[in-house]
């Protein structure tokens, strides 16, 4: 090509060629990744060094464990003055650990049931790609079947919270046509009528049907994290939907009602609501009315997630361009209906990570219930295996075994919110 | 055609207060706060009758009462005849002292571990990925139980230091780690003291002077100045000169063992190191991540631009990236202090007294007074909290403005 | 072609605006607006921006709330009565400048949603009729897409034909072009065209001139919250009266 040539018709199209043989192979790597200077050469030494060290120093303890003893002393004997965990805690309580040491010990296999039905029902829910939709007619029935199932006592009970919600459901479909608001209420209150009625029929009946039943304070262990977990979680989730509405409202008191709600809680540390539930709650309630513990604790766990779920849904509503609102005004949809079917479903969907950190949040929270004399894992391990004749003085594989059991909860909760993020992502294009 | 005007203005129908947008809000708003003042009136008339019931009444004054109970850590003068409202008080203070201390090495952690994430070294990077993933995955109490156990249960006692050959020796000779606490030197403040803290404040205010001093320069004449090493010479070389001249006057005083215990020095005790260690690393863990995603927020667009213009990267880092990242990073730095202070209300798991363990757990178990502690100590988070929101809005504020 | 396009304009008024005057706080953005739509009229508005044009288009479908004045839209007085704004609303459709599809429902659930829920039309018939309006505007393919699937032209097509299948008397039309990349402008226009060359009432606000020509029996110029000036484009385009109309089309028809 001349140089004063400017006009240029490309005849032929060129090929594809492949790319020149870059330089590849684990050296390559290496000094890109561990050794690219002076200073990150030094950084990889001291950090393969303290790697090194803690591997060299953990893995006879690990190695040596013993798994079978009695209790500390005879592990001790057994080990005979060498590096070792005693495992043996573990195996030996593992059944305190998990379900507390009232829960009668036939039962156990009640709440594990319950526990692995969890996973078939949250499967459709997390995982709503690859199962069928007709699988959510047990999420749905989950809850009724895993109250029965751990708390026992005549099967009237739960069919008739189920029908409650059925009914009320049902007066919500009915309605939503004539005015979406309006059948939110008559739902409600057709559920709560149904309840109170019902109350007249299971009280008398309490034996038909019934399973032994076990009263709340004698369970414990990482069952009663896991319960604290899932059904606060699962009710804060609608509280915090109507605190964030409510936040977003243009009526100045129901807003500044929201605000002083949310901003208490998210002031306070969950600490002292936690003692609220233990020792103030009852002084607020009708005399004579006994709540258990755990229902307190449940309450107030509740409205301290409730309001952190608040804020993240709020961040939601807000992501939300203003459009969306202006559209669903031009199409004639009404404030109900267009929170419910516009508003809702796409601010929701952006706060699904906001809420899973809640929720993953939260469920390390649970531990905090062992301060006010609950026995959930911590509790547990503080309280009666510390406090054991046998085993005073094991703490690494209690404290450890604890921290395994929230570590792979936690970490995998948060790597399935990822996942679903990403999913959701490539979802709408 | 019929003339346009206002709205007719027909008599009050009650629908419109349903249907019409003027009033409607109102309705709502008066339902709202009727089923309110509903709900208080009913959780109030439950609490009058509860408390007739059992004979009590809501009183603050068991506050002045003597409190009969010892604090082992007391930043003032305290005994147990002091007050319970004094009890609260040294509450208060302990929970101000360790949420300040493991605010400053949470942010030491953070920052660091954050930064180092987006090290180019793969091995330093999965390692700051395993530190942050196992601390926020894992409860703060049982980091705390963890590292209350390693304070109390493994660190040898002070007898193990006594004799000739002892199990345990003091590092740098100043510094013991026993169960019953760290002891570390504590500075004896001389005569002349006073000039050589004073010398060092003049220091700092000098190299903040020098760094203008240089920038002015570069601005009014190009010629740009070294600012890392002047500035540490400006910073120690005086201090040091003027304590050697006075001849030393601050001395320090060593703890030593004496009896069945430590004397003299500071005595922190495990449960202060164990909550305020444990709260700052696993805090740390959270703002790692809050650093890292606020580097990562300011668009590679950025760095691009600056290198465009000639900059290298670490004016590049200055100039261009972390004016922009700490903007991104400092709100949730501040509700991640928020969080830790709510955290150290923990300290009531491992016996270190700060309000929630006197005001909320002996004081309250003691007088049975529920009502008037819980409120109390709610109301103390809650001004703290308010008072750290206050800071973040007025941050948050000039932020906004100098985007304009 | 102007000449071809110019349908019989009827007597029977769409919307009437009576000295409507609107304040965002204390900016007058609306002063004193009188204008009267006849049935069958397609209206252009023009003007540079913050001249309200947009504001005043809103007002008629009661998403900006005026503060002095009234508008009557089909012989309904838009009072703060909700049924009275709903019942506009349902008469009244709106194309907004950045299309507002619901991005997580499908183009099919998109147009349908309003007539079930608002109309409360069975789901059978309102899927026939949005079926309808998809093959009016040349999509009824991408029915079963998500908004954010197809190209900015496209969407906005959708966003017509939502609309539409709420059957409205009058079309709204807010910078319908504005957001688009220019090869797909015409499409948009093209479907405008059609609807307008059908006898649809349609107010425009657009910077589109040779649409305003084409289509429009009246262009309306607005600046600082007034109606300057009005004609039809004809007159408008070639004999401007006002000093500020005149320095506007020499801005933008200046290139």
């Amino acid at each position: 090509m001349s140089d004063n040539q400017i006009s240029f018709v490309r005849t032929h199209m060129l090929p594809e060629a492949p790319p020149p043989v870059a330089a590849t192979g684990v050296v390559k790597w290496l000094r890109e990744n561990l050794f690219s200077s002076p200073a990150n050469s030094l950084l990889t030494i001291v950090s393969l060094y303290v790697v090194i060290e803690i591997v060299i120093s953990a893995a006879p303890w690990f190695l040596n464990g013993v798994w079978d003893s009695p209790s500390l002393s005879a592990c001790r004997e057994i080990l005979d003055g060498n590096v070792g965990g005693c495992f043996a805690v573990l195996s030996e309580r593992w059944n305190q650990l998990l379900f507390g040491f009232k829960y009668p010990s036939e039962l156990y296999w009640r709440p594990g049931l319950a526990f692995i039905l969890l996973f078939v029902a949250g499967a459709p829910l997390l995982f709503f790609k690859l199962f069928p939709s007709k699988m959510l007619i047990f999420t749905g029935l989950y809850p009724f079947i895993a109250y029965w199932l751990i708390w026992g006592g005549s099967l009237l009970v739960p069919i008739f919270a189920l029908l409650g919600v059925l009914l009320g459901f049902y007066v919500y479909k009915r309605t939503v046509f004539a005015s979406a608001g309006m059948a939110v209420i008559a739902g409600f209150v057709a559920a709560l009528i149904f309840w109170i009625l019902s109350g007249f029929i299971s009280g008398p009946m309490e034996n038909v049907l019934a399973i032994e039943p076990v009263p709340s304070r004698d369970m414990g262990g990482f069952m009663i994290n896991l319960m604290l977990g899932v059904v606060c979680v699962s009710l804060s989730v609608p509280f915090g939907i109507l605190l964030a509405l409510g936040r977003q409202s243009s009526m100045p008191i129901i807003k500044w009602i929201c605000v002083v709600f949310i901003e208490f809680i998210r002031g306070v540390p969950l600490i002292t609501l936690l003692f609220v539930a233990n020792v103030v709650l009852a002084y607020f309630l009708p005399p004579g009315t006994a709540f258990d513990l755990i229902l307190r604790v449940i309450i107030m766990i509740t409205m301290f997630a409730s309001a952190y779920i608040a804020e993240v849904i709020r961040g939601g509503l807000a992501a939300l361009p203003r459009g969306q609102y202006e559209a669903a005004d031009s199409l004639g949809l009404d404030y109900a209906q267009a929170m419910q079917l516009i508003i809702l479903p796409q601010a929701l969907k952006i706060s699904i990570p906001g809420i899973v950190n809640v929720a993953v949040g939260l469920f390390k929270d649970t531990t905090l219930v062992s301060v006010i004399s609950m026995f959930d894992i911590v509790g547990m391990i503080r309280g009666p295996i510390l406090a054991s004749a046998e085993w005073n003085g094991v703490y690494w594989e209690l404290f450890g075994f604890a921290a395994l059991l929230f570590f792979v909860t936690c970490y995998g909760i948060s790597q399935y919110s990822q996942w679903l993020e990403r999913q959701l992502q490539t979802d709408h294009r | 055609m019929t003339t346009v005007s206002d709205p007719p203005k027909a008599s009050f129908q009650l629908s419109q207060l349903i249907y019409d947008t003027r009033y409607r809000s109102y309705t709502f708003q008066f339902i709202a706060l009727m089923l309110l003042v509903a709900l208080m009136a009913y959780l109030g008339a439950n609490l009058v009758r509860n408390l007739a019931e059992q004979g009590q009444n809501i009183a603050f004054g068991f506050l002045a009462e003597p409190s009969g109970y010892d604090i082992n850590q007391r930043p003032i003068e305290y005994d147990s005849q002091s007050s319970h409202l004094r009890a609260s008080i040294v509450g208060v203070l302990n929970t101000l002292i360790v949420a300040f201390l493991g605010c400053i090495t949470a942010t030491i952690f953070g920052v660091t571990a954050g930064i180092l994430r987006l090290s180019p070294n793969w091995l330093v990077r999965k390692l700051m990925a395993v530190y942050v993933e196992a601390f926020r995955n894992v409860p703060v109490l049982i980091w705390i139980l963890i590292i209350f156990t390693i304070m109390t249960a493994v660190l040898p006692a002070p007898s193990a230091f006594r004799g000739d050959d002892p199990d345990s020796s003091m590092l740098f000779g100043s510094f013991a780690f026993t169960n019953r606490g760290v002891y570390t030197p504590a500075p004896i403040w001389g005569p002349g003291s006073v000039v050589v803290v004073l010398t060092f404040l003049a220091s700092i205010f000098g190299v903040f002077y020098y760094r203008r001093y240089a920038t002015k320069l570069l601005y009014d004449t190009g010629k740009l100045l070294p600012m890392g090493w002047p500035s540490l010479v400006i910073l120690f070389v005086p201090t040091i000169l003027i304590y050697f001249i006075l001849g030393r006057p601050i001395g320090l005083d060593y703890p030593a063992l004496a009896g069945f215990n430590f004397q003299g020095g500071i005595h922190i005790r495990g449960s202060l190191i164990a909550l305020w260690f444990a709260l700052a690393i696993y805090t740390g863990a959270f703002i790692a991540e809050n650093v890292r995603a606020g580097i990562q927020a300011v668009s590679k667009g950025q760095t691009e631009a600056a290198a465009s213009l000639g900059m290298r990267p670490r004016r590049i880092m200055n100039l261009v990236i972390l004016p922009q990242a700490l903007r991104v990073i400092i709100p949730p730095l501040i509700s991640q202090y928020l969080n830790l202070t709510k955290n150290s209300s923990l300290a009531i798991a491992v016996g270190y007294m700060d309000v929630t363990g006197t005001l909320g757990g002996i004081t309250l178990n003691q007088t049975g007074r529920a009502i008037e502690c819980v409120l109390m100590l709610m109301l103390f988070y809650l001004t703290i909290s308010l008072a750290i929101s206050a800071v973040m809005n007025v941050y948050n504020n000039a932020i906004a403005l100098k985007e304009r | 072609m102007a000449a071809e396009t110019q349908m019989k304009v009827s007597d029977q008024v769409a919307v009437e605006i009576n000295k409507m005057n609107k304040w965002f706080g204390a900016f007058h953005v609306l002063r004193d607006i009188d204008l009267t739509v006849y049935q069958g009229e397609r209206i252009v508005i023009a003007g540079p921006s913050g001249s309200g044009k947009s504001t005043l288009i809103r007002c008629i479908n009661a998403l900006e709330e005026h503060q002095k004045g009234s508008i009557t839209v089909d012989g309904t007085v838009l009072s703060n009565d909700i049924k009275n704004i709903d019942r506009i609303r349902s008469e009244v459709g709106m194309v907004f400048q950045h299309f507002n599809l619901f991005p997580h429902l499908t183009i099919l659930e998109n147009c349908t949603l309003a007539p079930i829920w608002v109309r409360k039309t069975p789901k059978r018939e309102a899927e026939e009729i949005a079926m309808h309006f998809l093959e009016k505007v040349k999509i009824p393919e991408q029915a079963d897409k998500y908004p954010g699937q197809l190209s900015g032209g496209q969407q906005q097509r959708v966003a017509i034909a939502r609309s539409l299948c709420m059957k409205p008397r009058i079309m709204l039309f807010d910078e319908p072009t504005s957001a688009l990349d220019p090869e797909m402008i015409s499409e948009v226009l093209d479907t405008m065209i059609e609807l307008a060359e059908e006898g649809m009432t349609m107010l425009c606000v657009t910077h589109e001139m040779g649409f305003a020509r084409k289509v429009a029996n009246r262009v309306i110029f607005m600046d600082q919250g007034q109606i300057v000036e009005q004609n039809e484009p004809e007159e408008f385009f070639n004999n401007p009266q006002s000093e500020r109309t005149k320095l506007f089309l020499s801005q933008i028809l200046g290139h």
